[in-house]
């Protein structure tokens, strides 16, 4: 199985939202609904005040409970990777993998009903290519790629800087890294 | 001091700004699945016991509710799917992992036991069908055959009804991102409920002093289990993780307290609990029609709060500056 991660350097990132403009443009997403979403969190007492911005999306958990408890089997892995993706000729709509996930990353797709999530831009990783919202970041504090690869990018920054994931508590394994 | 501000615009319908994907066709279906459970449970018992005599509704009529009352909960679960046209999904696939899908299967296998159960005992219970059985031979042989094996059919109808009640608990408290149902005793507490709810049906529906007795006694007991396990559940919580803890204060000063307490534990437990006890030892019998309807209110009360609180616990939490209602306005 092939472990694709996202490194988001927050140290880098300003928040300006372009990797949320460029989901919408490739990926069609509807008016109103969003795949990814920029956090901007703040810390400390002024005037001591820190600010981190963070792009987050589908964390593609190696223990994706969506997966586990989706009862029809819409809700799989891509392609035998880590990438969580939803077959819409499956989905009823229960709406249990939204439930199911940590990080309130999926969504209900209008008109149509079916469950619609971050998909890692599986189509444009089929052709080697970065997923849209790293592609387009101005300020390239965005990185993808397969952590199985000792040499790739993602691991590399992962062997020599400081990282955290969110909530790993939960026990999902999510694969969106952020440097810290 | 932290701030987790969502600084762009994410307004997803049923998910920001806190999940409620569920609202009351799942709270009643998960309430008219526990009653169906119980029900099934309840005909099954009293045959096995042979109570025809002490008690002839439940023994002999009462299964016949089973199918109904599950077909409407169903008709309600139906109605929450947000993707109708692709319902047959459920049974395209078995997920072993997914609680979901054993429920769906397990309402398939309520059916024919329950009508097996219906037919057991279909001639002493509706004898206006007797003419109607002997009219043709497939029927009479049908109807029989139930008759004999009615205690085969009743040992199959005890773990049907237990599968039912138990998997709506299961099904929540599977969800380890939902920390206010990520607890082991939802599965039972469910059943418990659910059992309570259709003894109460049967004391409320039946014409027979002796068994509105028995199943009042019944009721008694199921109400103080109930209560014990509702502690439990409680006592978990607040033991539990920080996200746990911040889940029970929904219902302990938090939005959600009134309802818990005034509407579930209060009215659907407690009150009823008091005049039961009333009633067995002769106080109150010309009222005795109130302690059911507050049983089955508590009833439905509980998947509502559990239902409504669970889905609003998370491990994620932003504020939000920007506000889904204008795009509505906008329109």
């Amino acid at each position: 199985m092939t472990r694709y991660a996202m490194v988001i350097d927050t140290r880098t990132c300003i928040g300006c939202g372009d990797c949320v403009v460029a989901c919408k443009t490739e990926n069609k997403v509807p008016e109103g609904l969003n795949r990814d979403w920029i956090v901007e969190a703040t810390r400390g007492t002024y005037p001591d005040l820190t600010t981190e911005f963070r792009s987050e999306r589908c964390n593609h958990c190696s223990n994706p409970t969506c997966v586990t408890l989706c009862p029809t089997g819409a809700s799989h892995l891509w392609d035998d990777t880590n990438i969580v993706l939803v077959d819409a000729d499956k989905c009823t709509g229960c709406k249990a993998c939204i439930a199911a996930c940590p990080y309130d990353a999926r969504l209900v797709m209008h008109p149509d009903g079916y469950v619609d999530k971050c998909t890692f831009c599986h189509h444009r990783v089929a052709e080697g290519l970065d997923p849209a919202c790293v592609s387009s970041c101005p300020t390239r504090c965005m990185y993808f790629g397969s952590l199985d690869d000792p040499s790739s990018e993602v691991s590399k920054l992962l062997r020599t800087r400081n990282y955290k994931v969110l909530n790993p508590e939960t026990g999902n394994e999510p694969n969106v890294y952020y440097l810290v | 001091m932290t701030e987790e501000l969502m600084v762009t615009a994410r307004a997803n319908e049923l998910i920001d700004p806190s999940l409620h994907i569920w609202t009351w066709e799942v709270a009643m279906y998960l309430f008219l699945g526990g009653l169906t459970a119980g029900v099934m449970i309840f005909a099954a018992v009293m045959a096995l016991l042979r109570k025809d005599e002490e008690a002839p509704f439940a023994s002999q009529q009462l299964a016949l509710l089973a199918p109904i009352v599950l077909s409407a909960g169903m008709t309600t679960l139906f109605l929450d799917l947000e993707h109708k046209l692709f319902v047959f999904r459920f049974y395209t696939a078995f997920q072993v992992t997914s609680p979901m899908s054993w429920g769906a299967w397990i309402l398939i296998l309520i059916y024919p036991v329950a009508t097996l159960q219906i037919l057991s005992t279909l001639r002493k219970g509706f004898p206006v069908t007797v003419p109607w059985v002997a009219r043709w031979a497939v029927t009479r042989v049908i109807v029989d055959w139930c008759e004999a094996h009615r205690r085969q059919i009743a040992l199959v109808a005890v773990p049907s009804g237990i599968a039912l009640g138990i998997y709506t608990g299961i099904l929540l408290s599977a969800f380890s991102a939902r920390p206010f149902w990520n607890s082991g005793v939802l599965g039972p507490l469910f059943l418990v409920s659910g059992l309570s709810t259709a003894a109460a049906l049967v004391a409320l529906i039946s014409r027979e002093k002796s068994e509105k007795e028995l199943f009042t006694r019944i009721d008694l007991a199921l109400i103080v289990a109930e209560i014990a396990l509702v502690g439990l559940f409680l006592v978990n919580l607040a033991s539990g993780s920080a996200q746990q803890i911040e889940a029970l204060q929904s219902v302990t000063g938090g939005p959600y307290t009134m309802v818990f307490w005034v509407l579930f534990v209060g009215i659907g437990l407690v009150i009823p609990l008091l005049l039961e006890m009333l009633e067995m030892r002769g106080f109150l019998k010309s009222i005795a029609v109130i302690a059911p309807v507050l049983v089955l209110i508590g009833g439905y009360a509980l998947r509502q709060v559990m239902v409504d609180v669970g889905q609003e616990s998370s491990w994620t939490r932003y504020e939000t500056q920007y506000d889904a209602g204008l795009l509505k306005r906008m329109e």
